[in-house]
């Protein structure tokens, strides 16, 4: 057999990284000016509050200096980033009437499979407006709303605006305020009172255009006593200029209600990825997080849950993995608001080739949150010795009556475990691989059968060519 | 005349630059049993992993033929997949990994064939039945919180499955109550064929009680010092390896 190269520098992404002709109708100019912000605003016809909303984010935007406490963000140059790409498409309700290289990409990405698979909807996200979105009669009939960003201001103007970055606020962070200013497309959920939405809602999206930032809105309400799993997955092709993401997520989960809000993230290796991501749950609601980090060249996302009802729980599942040139920083961080609330946060980390996985995390608990419990979990599987890993959670507890645990476990990929598979005629690469999924199996787990399908072959992916 | 499957001549062999092997012979035919014994750091497991190919070890004189063919630099699946197996002494725990798609994607490495899914579940759980697993046992992950008895009970289940020419069973029997000896000794004597053979490592002789040996080699200090048929085992209990005496 052909010996496989030591390393193989720029990997063969194949379907990941179809690019089509940079096609699009309207394109703002670089660099960042009030005057663009109204621009955007004026293009998508929107009410009043919604621009002044933008125009006083881009004053924070301007005021707040970038992050110093995480990884080197120099690369960053917002002069150069085209905020807004509008392809040259308006939304289409069925598939057919879909552009043809579009929807080619969106096929190559399985998603009319996944339809087919009986899925609730589909929305995808192609550069910054959704193209293509359906939805099950019967949730429609059910009262449940799923749309784009843009179509729920115009038609529920009064629920977004009552939500709309009200839990993740722009003057939070720099990029945050960025994503006040710029933000465009996205999925907008609500899921009424006592709506159980019984088969998991999806969308998945991803940047085509040279130079384009993207800045998708996430937002969902689960009412009183519903139930929703929302999967949002995204996969990027490759550029040669810095790409920047600062979507934000938003997530308010009622009294009773339960959602699990599920990510696989695969960006390309050029990629800025600087997403926030936050929930806040009312008594004895239940947010779940399962979350895939692959790819992006820098990382920083940090999912929050915000315990403030009695009884509220919080659970992150998370896995990432950083190959050569890539800084992964991740992990979750929960406040315990109120009494009895709990929070489990089970990370999985890989790094390989010099790359670099961190944990982030913060657990607080409020000085009248009592009876609280939080059990953090953190291993890290290192695949060589040039790649690096690291854990820094922060704890901030404020009363006695709580149970806390955490656990951290760091450590190389055992060789005798490789030889062990291997005596049974597996190959070197393919017995890491499948420790390596072995390793992530815990999330694999928690995920729809097709996304752990495409978490394997991402690892497979990023394992190739891992022999030293 | 049988036919020869391995032959070790003139072995020499360091780990971590000490030499451990110093000129080791041995020969295995098939349809023979074969026992190796000797004293601690005689070189027992460097044998067996230089057979097996551990990256670890390296041969610095000497080759290995099996079937004629020599794999003294074979990696070590293409030896596996030539039909050498190994029982580890101390198996790896493999955590998200099933027992049985462990066993799928190694038979399938092996053979080069795809698997046909309902007649391996049906192999799988006779063979279990035979060694007395438990069938839960397919769907945990591998070795993972197994007792020392499981593991071993679970290598010759993978052995087996795996159905090699030649078996090399390192200290299998070392840990396990008389009753595990038995089924273990069962399953082995009942997977012994005149087209494979079977190396044993072990300390003691319990595991012999129940197989037909051939042929018994004791080690000492990277060599071969003795040869001789079953009645050197009770010469061995009798007097212990210090009055052996050499070749």
């Amino acid at each position: 057999m052909e010996k496989r190269k030591t390393y193989v520098e720029d990997l063969d992404r194949g379907l990941y990284d179809i690019r089509n002709e940079d096609r699009y109708s309207f394109k703002v100019s670089s660099g960042l000016t009030p005057e663009i912000v109204e621009e955007i605003s004026r293009e998508k016809n929107e009410p009043q509050w919604m621009r002044e909303f933008r125009l006083k984010s881009l004053e924070i935007y301007n005021k707040l200096e970038l992050p110093t406490w995480g990884p080197s963000l120099d690369e960053l140059d917002m002069d150069n980033i085209v905020t807004y790409v509008k392809p040259d498409t308006s939304l289409k309700g069925s598939w057919e009437e879909v552009p043809e290289d579009i929807k080619n990409t969106f096929e190559r990405l399985g998603i009319p499979q996944a339809e087919r698979e009986s899925l609730a909807g589909v929305g995808a996200q192609y550069d910054s407006e959704v193209v293509y979105h359906s939805i099950r009669e019967e949730l429609v009939e059910q009262g449940v709303i799923y749309t784009d960003m843009e179509t729920a201001i115009r038609d529920y103007e009064d629920i977004v605006k009552e939500y709309f970055m009200k839990l993740v606020p722009p003057n939070d962070h720099k990029f945050v305020a960025l994503h006040g200013a710029v933000w465009s497309g996205g999925s907008f959920v609500y899921v009424p009172a006592g709506v159980k939405v019984e088969i998991p809602l999806q969308s998945y999206f991803r940047l085509n255009s040279p130079g384009a930032g993207q800045f998708e809105h996430t937002l969902i309400i689960v009412e009183k006593g519903a139930y929703l799993h929302f999967i949002e997955g995204c996969s990027a092709p490759k550029y040669s200029v810095t790409n920047l993401h600062a979507g934000c997520v938003e997530l308010y989960v009622k009294e009773d209600a339960y959602l699990r809000y599920s990510t696989i993230e695969n960006w390309s290796k050029n990629m800025m990825n600087l997403n926030t991501k936050r929930a806040v749950v009312d008594k004895k609601g239940t947010i779940e997080w399962v979350s895939g980090s692959f790819g992006s060249k820098v990382s920083m996302l940090y999912p929050m849950s915000i315990l403030r009802g009695e009884g509220a729980k919080a659970e992150f599942t998370g896995v990432t993995f950083a190959s050569k040139g890539q800084i992964l920083d991740t992990g979750a961080k929960v406040i315990h608001a109120a009494p009895y609330t709990s929070s489990n946060i089970n990370s999985k980390s890989i790094s390989k080739g010099g790359g670099e996985a961190v944990y982030r995390g913060a657990i607080k608990v409020a000085a009248n949150a009592h009876h609280c419990k939080s059990t953090v979990s953190c291993e890290s599987l290192m695949l060589d010795d040039i790649s690096r890993s690291d854990t820094l959670p922060v704890l901030d507890i404020l009363n006695d009556e709580v149970d806390i645990g955490h656990e951290a476990k760091i450590g190389r990929i055992s060789e005798e475990a490789i030889y062990y598979l291997m005596t049974r005629g597996i190959s070197e690469e393919e017995a890491k691989a499948m420790i390596v999924r072995g390793f992530v199996e815990p999330i694999a787990k928690e995920l729809p059968l097709e996304y752990a399908v495409e978490m394997n072959n991402l690892i497979n992916l990023e394992m190739e060519g891992s022999i030293g | 005349m049988t036919e020869m499957l391995l032959e070790v001549k003139d072995i020499h062999a360091e780990v971590e630059g000490k030499e451990i092997l110093k000129g080791l012979n041995l020969k295995i035919k098939k349809g023979e049993v074969h026992v190796i014994m000797g004293p601690n750091g005689a070189g027992k497991s460097t044998l067996v992993n230089i057979i097996m190919g551990h990256p670890k070890y390296e041969v610095t004189k000497g080759s290995i033929i099996f079937e004629g063919e020599d794999i003294t630099e074979l990696k070590t699946e293409e030896r596996a997949k030539k039909g050498i197996f190994l029982s580890f002494q101390a198996p790896e725990e493999v955590p998200g990994i099933t027992v049985e798609s462990f066993l799928r994607a190694s038979r399938s490495a092996i053979t080069g064939k795809p698997i046909k899914i309902m007649a391996f579940k049906r192999e799988l759980r006779e063979k279990m039945a035979q060694l007395k697993i438990d069938e839960s046992y397919g769907n945990r992950y591998l070795n993972v919180g197994f007792s020392g008895g499981e593991k071993k009970k679970n290598e010759i289940l993978q052995m087996l499955m795996l159905n090699p020419k030649l078996a090399i069973l390192d200290e299998t029997d070392s840990g396990l109550d008389v009753d595990a000896v038995k089924i273990v000794s069962n399953g082995v004597s009942q997977f012994k064929n005149e087209d494979n053979a079977i190396l044993i490592i072990t300390h003691n002789s319990k595991i012999l009680e129940f197989l037909d040996v051939d042929y018994v080699h004791v080690i000492q200090d990277g060599r071969v010092v003795k040869v001789g048929d079953a009645t050197l085992v009770n010469e061995i209990n009798e007097k212990g390896f210090e009055n052996i005496g050499s070749v």
